[in-house]
């Protein structure tokens, strides 16, 4: 029994996962939420790579690669989205944009 | 025994930054404390033998996309937000009522499956860049490509979302007669500085 097992990563993964999930929940700014969107993407990558060193299978390292692309592309949308919102609102406040015309 | 102090010293890092992300109230110190978060987890995945996914982590999300959203919280000059008194009511017991059930089906899980000891055999070479280079661009070929085409639409994307010129006039409706504002107005002014030289 030496060094951290499997089961301290799922924990871990399970923990920054949650604390994203209330980010979400209770964040009113939309930068906010949408880094709190990329902190559940992070602990799912953790679980990823935990499983992938754990079965000394490569797959699981490769949809990390992948998800992090997602999670690229996901970004610069995001904050064109955000932008928008903020030129035409003159808020990020997500309170202030829960319809979607003006 | 070094290595278990490492874990819990860099998933204490993890879940603090986590934390602070949350708990600031400026989205800029969320966005730095989010760094901390993703400079541990880069970490532990050296930890976990995954250099290549460790790098990876450090130059796409703490460089790329962290570097991205300080910009534009830099553009946009984002103020704190006020806090405000949620309107829950009545979901405060259903929202308890649920975590606990959720809290006794994970014990049960945890309880009832049996976890096996020991990391069972395979290649030594999993996490280093020619073992990922190879699955890519073999057996993973076809999401590789899906993942290019997904980054061309995004870029497609947000140079759409986030162009100077409107197509959409303030009040929604569709600019019909200038689709280009300025320059139309420009030209305007210049033929009338025109005309009143000519008088």
């Amino acid at each position: 029994m030496d060094g951290p097992q499997l089961s301290w990563y799922l924990a871990l993964s399970a923990i920054l996962f949650t604390i994203g999930v209330v980010g979400v929940i209770i964040k009113r700014n939309v930068i906010a939420m949408f880094m709190c969107i990329e902190l559940m993407l992070n602990a799912v990558n953790l679980t990823f790579v935990a499983f992938s060193s754990y079965f000394r299978d490569v797959t699981g390292q490769l949809f990390v690669f992948i998800v992090m692309t997602v999670a690229a592309a996901e970004a610069a949308v995001g904050l064109g989205i955000i932008i928008t919102i903020f030129r035409n609102r003159e808020s990020l406040d997500v309170d202030e944009a829960s319809v979607l015309k003006l | 025994m070094i290595t278990s102090l490492l874990f819990i010293l860099f998933a204490g890092l993890a879940i603090g930054c986590a934390l602070a992300v949350v708990a600031q109230r400026h989205p800029l110190y969320s966005a730095i404390s989010l760094i901390g978060v993703f400079i541990s987890l880069s970490c532990l995945y050296l930890m976990l033998s995954a250099p290549f996914i460790a790098a990876v982590q450090v130059i796409v999300y703490a460089g790329a996309i962290m570097v991205l959203v300080v910009f534009v919280i830099m553009l946009l000059n984002v103020e704190a937000e006020e806090r405000r008194r949620p309107r829950l009511g009545y979901l405060v017991p259903v929202a308890v009522l649920f975590a606990a059930v959720l809290m006794g089906e994970v014990a049960f899980v945890l309880k009832s499956v049996p976890v096996p000891a020991g990391q069972p055999p395979g290649p030594a070479d999993v996490g280093l860049t020619a073992s990922i280079g190879v699955g890519l661009f073999t057996k993973y070929l076809l999401p590789f490509e899906i993942t290019s085409i997904l980054l061309l639409m995004a870029l497609v994307g947000a140079m759409t979302l986030a162009r100077r010129t409107p197509i959409l006039s303030a009040a929604g409706r569709l600019v019909t007669g200038s689709k280009l504002p300025a320059p139309a107005a420009a030209v305007e002014a210049e033929t009338q500085l025109a005309a009143e030289e000519r008088k």
